[in-house]
């Protein structure tokens, strides 16, 4: 605690000021719940506790970024070792973890300490709302990949790798990437916002992104043994994790992790994208309906 | 029904006569009716909003703030239509909800900057008008520590802080002196009253207890089942409902000393009904009541124990009110 300043004891002398300055609007308290949420995110502006975990899993997800940096250095290597486009699914339990963090960091305390109303009673709407914590938090998971991503492109152009090589592999990881974050994003907000208990949001969260996943590279290894390899590409179709991956396979010159490393066909292709769409506007509409009944 | 004040608006000038004002509102739930054909004009001012719980107290905030539609009728906020222009008067209203809505983990100071840029100040604003309206609520050096740790009396005030932070032109109270202890609530009641005599914004306040908003408020509304009961100002409230609670002990030559002081006051046309604990309640038409009190029991020989204003309920309110 600061002690009295001499400054201080001469404001304790000003009465009532009027505000008579602009008022920015919802569009600024929009944009300002974005960089509060986003810091908040990592832990900034709160208890040093707080930063402990995001900060923890951020090293361990920068981890494999260096190593791979060093490993194409002291060996002379031609390419890196993992593709850009996959780095994020390769790295998918730190993640998960993360984002079963992160989500519930960023709605379920609103809930649970009942801020919600203060919001409101704002200029700032519910949809104001929802989209400056949705923005956030795939921001929040964006960097949390693309900041591994331009460690290991730095590295690699350090490493004298192909210029061209490494810069077109570097910006299909940063577009995985941000579709990754949004949806990822989506899923984890609608899961959060359901609870004001933040262990529930984060078990929740966890089952709700990794149940699905096992499920389905579980029905796809039986799928490859029966020799279905046009099943396997569809039944990616149902998980957010195999979704990002028959995605980047399919657009963005990755390979899948899918069984016999068998991508989705063009056809199959367009479906995982509108799948994709639909599934981040569905994730939207739900939000919003969420708060719009969160009133006062 | 509907009367304004015609206090002081001292600081408000410039305000148009009516702050709020609603026409036959009426907000039916599916299964409960909150508010029934309210018809009032609120002006400058404090006004005390008093009502038993479930009377539509909080479903007119809602309503007034623009975040529910009401199924009939309308309300005006500052001029503001709240069906069409919600976000015009959210931007100059603030809001102090009953209950708890403070995250523990961060600061007054932070909370109230962040709150402050959520109705549109910019950055350096919110600071300078965070630092200044945790002052005048009372909050000094603790603003900085984490609120978690504050007491019921210090939470309120940073609830209060940030329904001013951004220098609204009308503040909606809701139930502001729940859970605080007397003194907290003499404290939180004063500062109310400053909110519209030293900063010049006008009050809605709400509260269950029509007594404690009677010494605050410069008009009163009481709804009960959506309904508005009564909309007057304070003083002729007072009139219709004050009385006077007098105890005086007794002396060798008035062994009941009460009884003594009730023949008295029946001496000099004071009517004083026995009440409950060897007290003497006296109805207060005028000021000069106090006076012949202290005179009786003066010529008496009684010592006074004391005499007290006696706070109505807001069940005996009702109680004169529905025949």
């Amino acid at each position: 605690m600061t002690p009295p300043t001499a400054q201080d004891a001469r404001i304790h002398n000003i009465g009532y000021r009027r505000y008579e300055g602009e008022r920015l609007g919802a569009g600024y308290a929009r944009l300002s719940l974005f960089v509060h949420s986003l810091r908040g995110g990592f832990g900034l502006g709160r208890s040093a506790r707080s930063k402990v975990l995001p900060f923890g899993l951020f090293a361990i997800m920068c981890f494999p970024a260096v190593v791979m940096v060093a490993v194409a250095v002291m060996t002379g290597l031609d390419e890196m070792p993992i593709e850009y486009q996959g780095y994020g699914l390769a790295m998918q339990p730190i993640l998960s973890l993360y984002i079963a963090l992160a989500a519930p960091q960023m709605v379920s305390l609103d809930l649970r300490f009942r801020t919600i109303p203060l919001y409101f009673s704002r200029p700032m709407s519910p949809a104001d709302y929802v989209r400056a914590k949705f923005a956030a938090l795939s921001a929040a998971i964006f960097l949390f990949v693309a900041i591994p991503l331009t460690i290991a492109y730095a590295g690699g152009l350090l490493a004298e790798l192909g210029f061209a090589d490494q810069t077109s592999g570097y910006l299909r990881g940063l577009v995985a990437a941000a579709v990754l974050a949004v949806t990822h994003a989506g899923v984890a907000l609608v899961v959060a916002s359901r609870t004001p208990r933040r262990g529930f949001g984060v078990a929740a969260i966890i089952a709700v992104l990794t149940v699905p996943y096992f499920a389905v590279t579980a029905v796809q290894a039986i799928a490859n043994e029966q020799g279905g390899s046009d099943a396997i590409g569809w039944l990616g179709l149902f998980s957010p994790t195999t979704l990002m991956d028959g995605l980047q396979s399919a657009f963005l010159g990755g390979t899948s992790g899918f069984p016999g490393e068998a991508g989705p066909s063009t056809g199959a292709g367009v479906g995982y994208l509108l799948v994709t769409v639909g599934l981040v506007a569905l994730c939207h509409v739900l939000l919003v309906r969420r708060y719009r009944k969160a009133g006062l | 029904m509907s009367v304004s004040t015609s206090t002081g608006a001292g600081l408000t000038s410039g305000v148009g006569a009516s702050v709020i004002n609603t026409t036959a509102l009426t907000k039916r739930y599916p299964r409960v009716t909150a508010l029934d054909g309210l018809t009032m004009d609120i002006g400058p001012g404090v006004t005390g909003l008093v009502g038993a719980n479930g009377a539509g107290k909080s479903t007119l905030i809602k309503i007034l703030l623009g975040l529910a539609p009401a199924t009939e009728g309308t309300a005006r906020v500052l001029g503001h239509d709240s069906a069409a222009e919600g976000t015009a008067i959210r931007e100059q209203v603030g809001y102090m909800p009953e209950h708890d809505c403070l995250p523990p983990d961060v600061s007054a100071t932070e909370f109230v900057v962040h709150m402050g840029r959520m109705s549109g100040l910019p950055p350096t604003a919110a600071r300078e008008r965070t630092a200044d309206t945790l002052r005048h609520v009372g909050l000094y050096e603790e603003r900085y520590r984490p609120m978690g740790g504050y007491s019921t009396g210090m939470k309120q005030r940073v609830k209060l802080a940030q329904a001013l932070v951004h220098d609204p032109r009308l503040v909606l109270l809701d139930e502001p002196t729940n859970g605080l202890d007397p003194a907290g609530r003499d404290d939180m009641l004063g500062l109310i009253r400053r909110i519209h005599t030293d900063f010049g914004i006008s009050v809605l306040v709400t509260s269950h207890l029509l007594g404690e908003l009677e010494r605050t408020s410069d008009h009163i509304v009481v709804i009960d089942g959506g309904r508005l009961l009564r909309s007057q100002t304070t003083a002729s409230f007072t009139e219709a409902t004050a009385s006077l609670a007098v105890e005086v002990t007794d002396s060798d030559t008035h062994p009941d000393g009460a009884a003594a002081l009730r023949a008295a006051l029946a001496g000099r046309g004071v009517e004083a009904t026995p009440a409950p604990g060897q007290l003497l309640v006296v109805e207060t038409a005028d000021e000069a009541v106090y006076d012949t009190v202290r005179d009786a029991v003066a010529e008496l020989g009684l010592g006074l124990v004391r005499m007290e204003q006696r706070r109505h309920r807001i069940a005996e309110v009702f109680q004169e009110a529905q025949p």
